[in-house]
């Protein structure tokens, strides 16, 4: 008993430090809560920072110089820009399909629902490389491809397999086809967001489906669908670096084409992650602009601008709750 | 001859096994405001919805405008109404809800001429100027560029209010307009839709403001367990119910 009275008034440790509260509080200075373990953090980090940095400066191995030479050069470009059209044409259609596939599976009819199902449950449950590899040697499997009604019907035309379906063909159906299989269950999610009542609303102006769809609840489902979107178009342009297998002269199989024939392989793959890195931060601010777009009439009050809003990421440690003052 | 706009005759509506209206029979006459009073649960809002088509009645005959609702009859057999037909019925249907559900992602302007404009196919200048004219009848002249969001909840309901205006319904239709709504606000709602009924708009009205149905509709129905206890007008159903249920439910809510 008498040990714990001498704990709880021993200084430093209890109530004994302080003194009773005062009165009145103005004017007096705040003093901040320490945070010794995020100090101790910050260290670990910097010194572990520094080593890379000291790397990438030191370290010979990496070759700046040939980096330097080889990221602007032509091979290189025209690898980036058909990896831009391969991730902007694949996109496109997979975002298309999956409005598409996501409208299917709220039909009403069981047959547009199984078919949808059946498609995503394909396509989502095997790997691209497997899809890509397909695609690649399709005309193996269909060496002539005919449109028309099966089993009975008559056929409308017919067309020699790969001529029509080129490496770049087969590379923008493999990806489009999966992807599309991720949007329609994104689509889905963003459409089923929107609340009852405002199907209901429209409804009762005398919307047409078509137009209920179109002015009011994809608007509003965009809220849900574009934050993922901007992740599967980033995932779409490092994904489409699985195309190199095919033999397409992408990002990726531009620079492993120079690195067979020089063997700088680490300056080449760093001039290709300098590429993909610059594109996705492009994509990342793009992405930003396009979800301030579609929050119309859900914000309280002006938006951060970009950069307001990078910094506040970057440096939220210095934001410390005051007293008086809202967090 | 005052031309009848809503007319049930033994309507029913069941989900299931669990029937909601077990034969409902009124009439709802131009220029008329009736207002149906009910514990929740009777079946006051399922009628209401189904006169726009937003339910669709399990048995007997419900006409609006003199059509039926959610069918075209011909030699003896009903077909199924098309998604057109639907449509057009329910554009000269006014619906206020509960819950506002204005459209969140546009302007209180753009909520008054999205409906004109796509369903009507009227011009949008000609669209726009008349969403104005309602918005400043309703007191709202001055949130044109205002989201939703942005305005109070009796400021929302009578922007819907104005929104179901702008389509130039023959019939409007409010599902407890106020009972969302803060005490303070429901005033203002309420005397929005006074206003509309002394400029003659037929109306059916779900709802528990009892001094509303008092002073302004002309027929107070009373519904309980999906049927029709007693109506008439509200000096006798309010004033003196005949029902043992009517006076317990009355002197619950008075």
């Amino acid at each position: 008993m008498v040990a714990t009275i001498d704990q709880r008034s021993s200084p430093g440790a209890g109530p004994g430090r302080w003194d009773p509260a005062p009165a009145d509080t103005e004017g007096m200075r705040v003093v901040p809560r320490r945070h010794p373990g995020r100090w101790i953090g910050i260290a670990v980090v910097l010194v572990l920072v520094g080593m890379l940095v000291e790397g990438f400066i030191t370290n010979p191995r990496y070759q700046w110089d040939v980096v330097g030479e080889y990221l602007f050069s032509g091979a290189v470009l025209s690898g980036l820009v058909r990896t831009l059209e391969l991730t902007a044409i694949a996109m496109t259609i997979a975002i298309v399909l999956g409005i598409v596939l996501a409208l299917m599976r709220l039909s009403q009819s069981i047959v547009l629902r199984g078919v949808a199902g059946a498609f995503v449950w394909l396509f989502r449950g095997t790997p691209l490389l497997v899809q890509l590899l397909f695609w690649n040697f399709i005309s193996a499997l269909f060496p002539v491809i005919s449109i028309g009604i099966p089993f009975i019907g008559p056929t409308f035309f017919t067309l020699d397999a790969n001529t029509v379906i080129p490496t770049f063909v087969a590379a923008i159906l493999g990806l489009a086809l999966y992807e599309s299989a991720y949007m329609a269950e994104i689509v889905r999610a963003g459409i089923l967001s929107v609340d009852r009542g405002q199907f209901e609303a429209a409804q009762s102006l005398g919307m047409r489906r078509s137009v209920l769809m179109r002015k009011i609840v994809l608007p509003q489902a965009m809220r849900m669908i574009i934050p993922p979107t901007g992740n599967e178009t980033i995932g779409m342009l490092k994904f489409s670096s699985l195309v190199s297998v095919i033999g397409l002269p992408e990002l990726l199989n531009s620079v492993q084409l120079i690195y067979a024939r020089t063997f700088e392989t680490i300056p080449m793959l760093i001039v290709a992650t300098i590429w993909y890195l610059v594109v996705t931060t492009v994509l990342t601010i793009g992405q930003f602009f396009i979800e301030r777009h579609f929050g119309r009439g859900s914000g309280q009050g002006p938006r951060p601008s970009v950069v307001g809003r990078l910094l506040r990421t970057a440096f939220t440690f210095h934001a410390r709750p005051r007293q008086g003052r809202p967090a | 001859m005052t031309a009848t706009i809503v007319s049930a005759r033994g309507v029913r509506k069941s989900y299931g096994a669990v029937e909601v209206l077990k034969g409902i029979d009124l009439d709802l006459l131009e220029g008329q405001v009736m207002c149906l009073l009910g514990p929740s649960g009777s079946g006051k809002s399922t009628f209401l919805r189904c006169i726009n088509h937003l339910e669709s009645v399990s048995g007997g005959t419900l006409t609006v405008h003199g059509q039926l609702v959610g069918y075209r009859h011909r030699r003896g057999k009903l077909y199924e109404s098309s998604e057109a037909e639907i449509c057009r019925d329910r554009s000269d249907i006014g619906m206020v809800f509960q819950h506002f559900n204005l459209f969140p992602h546009m302007t209180v302007l753009e909520n008054l001429t999205v409906g004109p404009v796509t369903v009507r196919g009227r011009a949008r200048k000609a669209s726009v100027a008349r969403a104005v004219q309602l918005l400043e009848r309703v007191g709202l002249g001055d949130k044109l560029k205002a989201y939703p969001k942005q305005l109070s909840g009796g400021q929302q309901q009578r922007v819907a209010i104005a929104r179901a205006l702008a389509m130039e319904p023959r019939l409007m239709l409010f599902d407890e307009p106020t009972s969302a709504l803060d005490p303070e606000l429901v005033g203002d709602v309420l005397a929005v839709m006074k206003d509309l009924a002394a400029d003659g708009m037929t109306m059916l009205v779900v709802t528990h403001e009892m001094g509303f149905a008092r002073e302004v509709a002309d027929v107070v129905v009373f519904m309980d367990g999906g049927t029709v206890v007693e109506s008439g007008p509200p000096s006798q159903v309010i004033e003196a119910p005949v029902h043992d249920r009517t006076r317990a439910f009355l002197s619950a809510v008075l």
